[in-house]
């Protein structure tokens, strides 16, 4: 085989975003050094897969048959490499192969075969392979047709969520309370949807969201990348979703429980490369139901590969072309094999940017269709200090955990606010515990789990140590200590001044204070992302930053 | 402190004292509870690897002995408001209720690094004279020397059935086989594993020499994982040297590295051993690669096993050690990782199955 | 060191990505070791074998000064990380950090109305009338020195958030404080809103030489977003006598701000006259569209540019870059100050088009405006501008469906346009059908449309129809008043959430009638690997 045919996602838009520039430009890395001539096409300029440097050759032209067909048609490649286009490559892969066009010019699909992705993504086939494996699949209908919904909209249990197949990021769902909502977005569903069809399922509102990164290769071998959790429990979109890596909340059991479930449906599918199975886990119970199987690389993947250093895309490509876990090498370490799973030694947070700034009219609450156009990842030793990195680096007006809106709210609101997923709930919920309202209490009203609670509380409880010790103007308690704690835990310097309300404060207090902050300002060394919490030598250069004693970055620096 | 001097601060947690031992990493991301209460850890002071440990609490069904094992732990931050609805009690109050010693906030990815690249090594966690604890950390006997398994073995014979641990005179009826195991620093999950499959395990002390195992009658033969270095347990080895050939033998871990002496092969120990969930283990018979939950700190010398009857079946990926072995003349097999997990991956459940079939090859 | 873009939001998006790496890469290819600050996990740039080192950090001056602490750089690089890197320049000039390329002090002089006024003035380059006010009645004031219509809009503000064209007093009444709510504590702009042809340019300059790779001509006309509205290269209206001045201004601009790497002038040209809308002192997102189209490095020529290397060293002039379209690479096209110039035939259009994701946010008003709404972007090349405007329609989703009518329900201003469109569609064979007022516009110039009636006026109406799937395609304009503003509003929106495009400027749509004939027959559109468009 000698030209491969790599085809993009094409423009940004919700739910598929620059994460395909990141997979698609790996990927044709990866082909070319495997020794295959890679073509490409995309009509998104403003990547870096559309170098020239990054393909042998590029097309820029609109990502439909017609054009497709026309690039098959000159530069006859040997094979197509369909899932690293996000749904758009799939979807344009699919209809080729459908319509006969891959057939006609000799193309083999490679990687997991489309009989595997449409048993993904088709939701009546998934469950009837999911009950072949005994593995839980929640109570469900499929629709096909208005006359089929109507039937179904009294016996379906409600709150019930609305699926369509075959959409983007989730396109056109929703929850529905009731039968009238049920008919309307199930309507709209069916619509959208390029099969015609969904899905309507038991809501699961209210347990932990939780997504395995797993990867196959043709020989069988099975890893897991990255196991995640979602701060947000079942209900809202995984990309709308603040998620934490690795789990925090799940022992060594359930663990292994809903990752043995993993590595047994990505077997089951028989998918070549990347892959990401959510699942919705009881909070009180050993109950799980698998939501859904992606059977492609996938923003969650990108996600999956910045938080431990694995590349996925870069892996996947490779196991398309035929080769195995075992022969691949880990390029982090340089010294181990792609065939392992990374241990982290850090807490990862992301939280996706949402763009209500942008359209303040827009609706703001969050379900199953994801509204976000882009995230923040951030790293460090303490969830606190993970988090806090990931709210500041929003940038949005926000730059921790107090938020006007919520501060001047009144109780009744705010329990609503704590109870409905938005954009901005995480600030909600800093202010139900500001109030003193308690991990219960919050917990019973937004169903996060009180581990993350926990952890907020402790956040705020400084916070507000900090407000009241500027209140005082440094009568209480001790500022030094204070400082310094506010620091380990993740408040930087300009969010210090700003709690102590010293910034542009120059009275005597201000002026103690501000001079308090720099002499306790503690300078963050360099830990490494190695893919192997140390166990091995590694020589990649990537980094976070963090309070501790030992700085990696700096004896790489000398070391090279 | 470590052996070299090498000091890092941190707050205690769990029991007030001191402790030394030898300092190994895990790194596991979940597992803690198994870890503390796996016998194979004896002597050893723990460092966990994950920064944020204690997340899930402690609860009261995933012990995987009747004590917590290691010498000591070092954790980066210890939770002490956990979450997770099986979870009795928190990291802490487990310690300081069984005694043990531990330290977090501390720089621990310093600390595996420096055992990375300079090996295992003693250390002591204590909060007295740093100039003083070293002389008590260099006083104690180091690891390498030190007789675990008698220590961490069951003293009297007991019985593992359906209902988990019973006496040994309960009848054995309802089983498919009864297996004989050499409790080296067992854990419960081994057992639990072979009771799923109607196998009824006899839990024997280390030292029970040949005659009185076979006397049990079993079916098979189970050498079990545990601590220390194989090479000084030759009563041991003598007395699997002799169930040889009499039934299936089946060792994991530990049982690896007794049944590869018992057949002649050599022993060696690993800078700073293999201690997590994610070791990828190559099967050389059919080319698959597992994900395999380790903790050893010895390893089975390939070239030492020339002659002996026995042939390598898997290795490790990441270093190329040995990872099982099999002796097909006496039928006898071994693996050096976890098929019970508990921690780590369930990917290698399938060797109890195995076992179980080729005891009902007799 | 480079710092990235953050998280991609509208208006900063995967373009600043792809700056940044390039940045990297072109410092490594200089002999620099490059490190990279970025935390957004989807991107290239966060990619741990971009860079010789990545630190996943959030861009707040206080993290990024950490990092300085610890890395120590020759210095920073600002420019390519869009409006978060360079909101950080003044914070690390103050900390005493070196900041590579064009200044601080420019970029404040840039970003800074009054500062940038003055300079115009100075120049002799004009711009449309208006000023940075305080006040809403300094506001009154200066709208009545320059009469209506207004734009006005926050200062320092990104991708045109709360900004809007004031045809009125009452509507700069209620507007004015949400402009200033929309950066509290910076001064409001109002400016005499011209209605022309608007251009945009991304020029390169060590502070001498300034090369300006290629103009961009926008379709929509000023009033909607530069990142909402297409854009072609090379221009297809702009005489040769507009674009020799632009070339001139933009070298001007660049020489006066001692812009050292990568600046963005935006244009509208109203009576052949082009006057300065915007300048943005950093790389701009159509950087890797023109980088692409027109084969000019144009990242590294700025990193060298940054780091002290002449352009003329690297072989070039200032004025218009002469290759591209232009089909003489290693030629200037326009010389600064050449006057009036007739240009060659391009070789190839290059067409910019906007893609938008109102599908997943519901209640959000599709029409475009000055404020930005497109999450990202393709490219339409061909040979000619035809199958071009062809394929950036297609490639961003604006295509008939297979069967029905074509919708046309246009504002007043619109309804003479309206005509023409409408002549091209039945000449095509379409169905027309329209609302009231445009019904009978097209009536009295005899083309043939089914009235459909306003939701308002009863029913089967417009509604009724695209619900029933007989629309294939939509092109609706936004008036001024609010009442139809409603109606029209939900109109988009439905259409949005059935499927259909809908097409809310009468220019987007005047492109969209010059293409029918490859709509038509789609094989008129060649299909090439991009460079071959160029040689």
């Amino acid at each position: 085989m000698e030209t491969i045919l790599v085809i993009g996602s094409g423009p940004i838009v919700i739910g598929q975003a620059a994460e395909f520039d990141y997979a698609g430009t790996q990927a044709c890395k990866a082909l070319r050094e495997e020794g295959y001539r890679v073509a490409l096409i995309n009509s998104n300029p403003a990547t870096i897969m559309t170098d020239r440097e990054t393909a042998d050759v590029v097309y820029i032209e609109p990502l439909n048959v017609d054009f497709c067909e026309r690039v098959i048609a000159r530069e006859r490649p040997d094979g197509l490499l369909p899932t690293l286009g996000g749904q758009t490559g799939l979807n344009l892969a699919t209809q080729l192969a459908n319509g006969g066009v891959l057939d006609k010019y000799g193309v083999r699909l490679l990687g997991t075969p489309l009989s595997a992705i449409q048993q993904a993504e088709d939701r009546e086939q998934f469950r009837r392979l999911m009950r072949e494996i005994k593995e839980p699949v929640p109570e469900s209908w499929i629709i096909e047709s208005p006359d089929q919904l109507e039937a179904i909209l009294d016996t379906v249990p409600y709150p019930c969520i609305i699926r369509p197949a075959y959409t983007l990021g989730g396109t056109g769902g929703g929850i529905a309370e009731d039968r009238e909502t049920l008919w309307e977005t199930g309507l709209k569903g069916l619509q959208l949807s390029m099969r015609s069809q969904i899905m309507i399922e038991r809501s699961l509102l209210g347990w932990k969201e939780v997504e395995y990164e797993v990867m196959r290769d043709s020989k069988g071998n099975c890893i897991t990348i990255c196991n995640m959790e979602n701060f947000d429990p079942m209900g809202v979109h995984t990309g709308d979703s603040i998620v934490v890596a690795p789990s925090q909340t799940l022992s060594d059991i359930e663990y292994h429980m809903l990752r043995t479930a993993s590595l047994k449906i990505i077997r089951a599918l028989g998918i070549e490369g990347g892959c990401n199975v959510q699942l919705a886990v009881n909070p009180n119970g050993f109950d799980y139901y698998v939501i859904e199987v992606n059977p492609r690389v996938s923003r969650s993947s990108a996600l999956a590969s910045k938080a431990t250093g694995y590349p996925i895309a870069r892996v996947s490509a490779k196991i398309a072309v035929g080769r195995t876990l075992d022969e691949i090498e880990n390029q982090v370490t340089g010294t181990t094999k792609a065939c392992f799973e990374p241990a982290l030694d850090y807490c990862v947070v992301k939280i996706p940017r949402w763009p209500f700034d942008k359209f303040p009219n827009a609706d703001r609450s969050l379900f199953t269709q994801m509204k976000a156009t882009g995230e923040v990842m951030a790293i460090d030793r303490s969830f606190e200090a993970a988090l806090m990195k990931a709210v500041r680096g929003l940038e949005i007006r926000q730059k921790d955990l107090k938020h006007p809106k919520y501060e001047s709210m009144d109780d009744d609101g705010l329990r609503r606010a704590i109870a409905k997923p938005t954009d901005e709930r995480l600030w909600a919920v800093a202010e139900g515990l500001r109030r003193g309202w308690g991990v219960e209490e919050v917990n019973r009203l937004s169903k996060v789990d009180k581990w993350f609670l926990q952890k907020i509380s402790h956040l705020v409880g400084i916070e507000r140590r900090l407000v009241e010790a500027g209140k005082l103007r440094g009568e209480g308690e001790d500022l030094s200590s204070l400082i310094a704690e506010a620091f380990l835990i993740g408040y930087p310097s300009a969010s210090i001044r700003r709690l102590l309300g010293v910034e542009s404060d120059d009275s005597p207090f201000g002026q103690v204070a501000k001079a308090e902050i720099e002499r306790q300002k503690i300078m963050p060394v360099f830990k490494m992302v190695d893919t192997c919490a140390g166990e091995f030598e590694s020589q990649t250069p990537y980094f976070y930053g963090t309070f501790e004693t030992e700085d990696d970055a700096l004896e790489l620096r000398k070391a090279t | 402190m470590l052996s070299d001097g090498a000091v890092y601060a941190g707050r205690p947690l769990g029991a007030a004292g001191e402790t030394t031992g030898e300092v190994v990493f895990n790194t596991g991301m979940t597992g803690y509870q198994e870890i503390l209460t796996d016998p194979s850890y004896a002597g050893q002071i723990v460092l966990l690897t994950y920064p944020l440990i204690g997340n899930y609490g402690i609860n009261d069904d995933d012990f995987e002995s009747d004590r917590l094992q290691p010498a000591g732990l070092i954790v980066r931050e210890a939770c002490d408001l956990p979450s997770n609805w099986r979870s009795t009690r928190t990291l802490h109050q487990l310690l300081a209720e069984r005694g043990m010693v531990g330290i977090q906030g501390l720089d621990t990815r310093a600390i595996t690094k420096r055992i990375r690249s300079g090996g295992v090594t003693m250390g002591i966690i204590t909060h007295g004279d740093p100039d003083e604890a070293l002389l008590r950390l260099r006083g104690t006997q180091v690891y390498g020397e030190s007789d675990f398994v008698y220590s961490v073995t069951t003293k009297a014979p007991y019985a593992w059935g359906y209902a988990g641990k019973e006496g040994i005179e309960e009848s054995s009826e309802g089983y498919r086989f009864r297996l004989a195991v050499l409790d080296c620093g067992l854990k419960h999950n081994i057992l639990r594993r072979f009771a799923a499959l109607n196998v009824r395990s006899i839990v024997l002390p280390a030292a029970t020499p040949a005659e009185e195992v076979l006397a049990w009658n079993p079916d098979g033969i189970l050498l079990s994982p545990g601590p220390g270095d194989p090479s000084r347990l030759e009563p041991v080895i003598e007395a699997v040297r002799h169930l040889l050939g009499q039934k299936p033998v089946f060792g994991i871990c530990l049982g690896n590295q007794l049944l590869c002496h018992a057949l002649g092969g050599r022993t060696f120990k690993l800078k700073f051993g293999h201690r997590g969930s994610n070791h990828p283990v190559k099967d050389l018979e059919d080319g698959t690669v597992t994900i395999t939950s380790q903790n050893h700190g010895y390893a089975v010398d390939p070239d030492s096993l020339a002659g002996t009857g026995a042939v390598i079946t898997q290795l490790n990926l990441n270093d190329g050690t040995v990872e099982g072995i099999r002796a097909a003349g006496v039928r006898a097999s071994s693996i050096q990782y976890h098929p019970e997990a508990a921690p780590g991956p369930w990917d290698s459940r399938k060797y109890f199955l195995q076992f179980v079939e080729q005891m009902a090859g007799g | 060191m480079v710092l990235g873009s953050g998280p991609i939001r509208i208006g900063q998006g995967i373009e600043f990505d792809y700056s940044c790496v390039h940045g990297v890469w072109a410092l490594q290819e200089l002999g620099y070791r490059a490190v990279i600050v970025n935390n957004n996990p989807e991107t290239v740039s966060t990619d741990f074998d971009t860079g010789d080192g990545l630190y996943f950090e959030p861009l707040t001056l206080d993290d990024v000064l950490d990092i300085v602490a610890h890395e120590n750089p020759i210095g920073v690089v600002v420019q390519f990380g869009g409006q978060t890197a360079i909101n950080l320049a003044q914070g690390l000039a103050d900390a005493g950090v070196p900041v590579l390329g064009t200044s601080p002090e420019a970029i404040a002089r840039a970003e800074d109305r009054d500062l940038f006024d003055r300079m115009l003035v100075e120049l002799g380059i004009p711009k449309p009338a208006g000023r940075a006010v305080r006040s809403f009645a300094e506001a009154e004031t200066v709208t009545q020195e320059i009469g209506y219509p207004v734009l006005v809009r926050p200062s320092y503000v990104l991708g045109g958030r709360a900004m809007e064209i004031v045809y009125d007093h009452d509507r700069l009444e209620e507007f004015y404080s949400e402009a200033e709510d929309a950066n509290p504590g910076q001064p409001v702009l109002v400016d005499k809103y011209l209605l022309g042809q608007e251009a945009e340019v991304d020029v390169i300059s060590d502070g001498e030489t300034t090369l300006i790779p290629g103009i961009m001509e926008h379709i929509e006309r000023a009033g909607v977003h530069s990142g909402d509205s297409m854009a072609v290269y090379p221009p297809v209206s702009l005489s040769g006598a507009v674009q020799a001045e632009i070339v001139e201004a933009s070298c001007r601009i660049a020489r006066a701000l001692g812009v050292k790497g990568l600046m963005n002038i935006q244009f509208v040209v109203v009576d052949e006259r082009p006057y300065v809308l915007e300048v943005n002192p950093r790389a701009s997102r159509t950087v890797p569209y023109l980088s692409k189209i027109t084969d000019v490095p144009m990242v590294q020529l700025a990193v060298g540019a940054m780091m002290g290397r002449s352009l003329a060293d690297a072989g070039y002039e200032s004025g218009l870059w002469g290759g591209g379209a232009l089909g003489k690479p290693g030629t200037i096209a326009i010389e600064p100050g050449s006057g009036p110039v007739s240009l060659q035939a391009p070789r190839f259009y290059a067409v910019k088009a906007p893609v938008f994701s109102f599908q997943k946010l519901t209640k959000v008003e599709p029409s475009l405006g000055p404020e930005m709404k497109s999450t990202g972007e393709i490219l339409g090349i061909d040979r000619a501008y035809e199958t071009a405007l062809y394929k950036a329609l297609v490639a961003s989703g604006i295509s008939f469906k297979p069967s029905g009518f074509v919708v046309l329900t246009v504002n007043d201003r619109d309804k003479h346009a309206a005509v023409s469109i409408a002549k091209e569609l039945v000449a095509k064979g379409y169905l027309i059908a329209s609302t009231r007022g445009t019904h009978d516009t097209l009536e009295a110039a005899h083309i043939r449309s089914t009235r459909v009636l306003k939701i308002e006026e009863g029913s089967p109406n417009l509604l009724d129809l695209i619900i029933a799937g007989e629309v294939a395609l939509m092109i609706n304009t936004p008036g001024e008043e609010l009442r139809e503003e409603v109606e029209a509003a939900r109109i988009r929106r439905v259409c949005i959430e059935m499927e259909i495009a809908c097409v809310t400027s009468i220019d987007t749509a005047a492109a969209l009638a010059h293409a029918l004939d490859v709509f038509e027959h789609p094989e008129k559109a060649t299909c090439l690997p991009y460079h071959e468009y160029l040689r």
